[in-house]
């Protein structure tokens, strides 16, 4: 179980607890946290759970997929903190993991 | 049987006019009789991409026969006019081809993304039919234009011109919804985008339509006319983008924006011309097809249609559910670059792949229920409509912006729309869609 916080982009707060193994984009959807779409299922194929990750915690959530890359790189206020939550995974490692949303979503 | 796979341009050389087309000798064209076929017909007697299943509305059992069937399938009958083509019809497949642009290309050059070929002497730019690196270039110089973000700036000015149509809308009487509704909206709407002369707004649906139009449709416009349109309308976007570009300030238009805009200011006019064709073409019929098609499901499923007088807030729900059961854009089409192993088929370099989201859309493999119109679905966003991968919709927050829009404002004037007569339908197993649908407004 891990505890993420899901930033919107007015600044407010969604903290809760996803299960180990589940998606961070799936977190966001069963949680009802708003400003996560997650229109492809996870396949990292549309673009829309697109977060801003806190610069402390780059090295715990891995690094971007080529697939992921040609996504984020089509996506709007793309920055070097840039990932898709559905290719991040809850664990131990991201406990207490702070997300930030983008404006939109693409 | 005939090998599985698609006919080089050498062993199947363009021929004008097509020659003729195999089709089943049925007693007639009713949609029972060919529906009764296609439930048991050999799989490979059967050419789906000939419009009289799409005319007809009756492709569904084929669809649902493959995905069970074969969900990797060859056609090669009609081969002569279409050089022979691989349909991929359940979701996971579909998925797998939309994000592999490594393997399966969109080049305009091999035919571009749609299963009838590209006229190769007649390419315009566009980035949907590129691949990588320029498609990216392009396409993130279009995207921050149609971007959510910019798109709030439109709210206003989309509300205030669907007030407009709907407000003269007769009551009591029978009118035609494609005619009066969804072209007049779509075409006020992109008027208003592009800041195109709204008296010449039936210009753009005109010029849509011939762009997308099957040129193996009878009665459509045959190739050198159709070019002659097209080039008439280059003439006259090319008028606007001068008058625009030399303006000191951007205006809050697309054609002065992508005029102005740096990173779009410097491409070569033909350039620029094909991606503001494909703004236009990409935001026309689709629309227009989504909303002729959400009034009839409405119309065919009461219980959905009194779910939504009682809650407005499905409102935004409801218009992915539509943009799904609608599926505007049948199939996109993709070119093998090579050999590759696709659901266990062998799928040669030079192949054309079909993805039918009109099918993945109703694979009972990744959506419940997929053949019921159910307006508040759990997870409505997840649909194939839009495509996935770097050539997923640009347009898709415009058009559900559009849609969501449209259906609020109905909502507030008309507690009921009858649809009178059955639609009918657009000939074409690309732009699937209606060319009228008869309602009534209770006076
Ligand atoms: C309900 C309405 C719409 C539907 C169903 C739709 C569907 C699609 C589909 C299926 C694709 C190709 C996806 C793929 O190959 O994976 C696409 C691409 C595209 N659409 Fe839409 N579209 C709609 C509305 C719009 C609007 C309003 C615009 C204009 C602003 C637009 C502009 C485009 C463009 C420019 C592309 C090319 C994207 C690329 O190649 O990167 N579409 N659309
Ligand atoms: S859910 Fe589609 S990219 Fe993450």
């Amino acid at each position: 179980m891990a505890s993420i916080t899901y930033v919107e982009f007015n600044g407010t707060p969604h903290k809760v607890e996803v299960p180990d193994g589940i998606s961070l984009m799936e977190g966001a959807l069963q949680n009802g946290v708003p400003g996560i779409d997650g229109d492809c299922g996870g396949n990292a194929a549309c673009a829309t759970c697109h977060v801003y990750v806190d610069a402390d915690w780059a090295g715990k959530t891995g690094s971007r997929s080529e697939q992921e890359e040609a996504m984020l790189d089509l996506a709007s206020d793309v920055r070097p903190a840039s990932r898709l939550a559905c290719q991040i995974f809850a664990s131990g490692d991201v406990d207490g993991l702070v997300l930030h949303m983008p404006e939109t979503q693409h | 049987m005939a090998s599985k796979h698609t006919l080089s341009r050498e062993e199947a050389p363009p021929q004008w006019p097509l020659p003729p087309r195999h089709r089943p000798q049925l007693a007639d064209h009713k949609p029972e009789t060919l529906t009764a076929y296609l439930a048991t017909a050999p799989l490979g007697d059967v050419d789906i991409a000939d419009p009289l299943w799409w005319e007809t509305d009756t492709h569904w059992t084929f669809f649902k026969r493959l995905r069970d069937e074969a969900p990797i399938h060859f056609t090669s009958l009609n081969s002569e006019r279409h050089r022979g083509y691989w349909s991929v019809t359940r979701w996971a497949d579909i998925m797998a081809v939309d994000t592999n642009h490594q393997v399966f290309s969109s080049d305009a050059h091999l035919g571009g993304i749609t299963l009838f070929d590209m006229d190769s002497d007649f390419i315009m730019p566009m980035f949907i039919a590129m691949d990588q690196p320029k498609h990216d270039v392009q396409r993130k110089a279009v995207n921050p234009i149609v971007s959510g973000a910019n798109l709030a700036a439109f709210e206003s000015l989309i509300r205030e011109r669907t007030e407009a149509v709907l407000d003269g809308l007769p009551r009591g009487e029978v009118f035609d919804w494609v005619d009066r509704v969804s072209i007049e909206l779509t075409s006020r709407m992109l008027a208003t985008l592009f800041d195109f002369p709204q008296e010449h707004r039936r210009k753009l649906t005109y010029w849509s339509d011939i762009a997308t139009a099957d040129p193996e449709v009878p009665g459509n416009l045959q190739k050198e006319e159709r070019q002659a349109v097209l080039l008439g309308m280059l003439q006259e976007f090319m008028g606007l983008w001068n008058a625009r570009v030399n303006d000191p300030e951007p205006k809050g238009d697309l054609i002065s924006m992508l005029a102005h805009n740096p990173a779009t200011r410097d491409m070569p006019p033909m350039e620029f011309m094909g991606n503001l064709v494909l703004l236009i073409v990409g935001g026309n019929d689709t629309t227009r097809n989504s909303i002729t098609g959400g009034l009839k499901f409405l119309n065919d499923n009461p219980a959905e249609y009194a779910k939504l007088r009682a809650n407005h807030a499905l409102i935004e729900p409801m218009v992915s559910e539509i943009i799904r059961y609608q599926t505007p854009l049948a199939h996109m089409r993709r070119t093998a670059l090579e050999d590759s192993i696709l659901g266990g088929q062998h799928i040669r370099k030079g192949d054309k792949v079909i993805m039918w989201y009109v099918s993945g859309n109703r694979d009972e493999r990744a959506i419940d229920s997929p053949d019921a119109f159910i307006i508040d679905r759990v997870r409505p966003r997840q649909h194939m409509a839009f495509g996935f991968g770097i050539h997923r919709c640009v347009g898709n927050r415009l058009a559900e912006l559009q849609l969501k829009i449209l259906w609020e404002e109905i909502m507030k004037r008309f507690d009921n729309i009858e649809v009178v007569a059955e639609p009918e339908r657009v000939p074409s197993a690309f732009v699937k869609g209606y060319k009228s649908l008869m309602v009534r407004i209770p006076a």
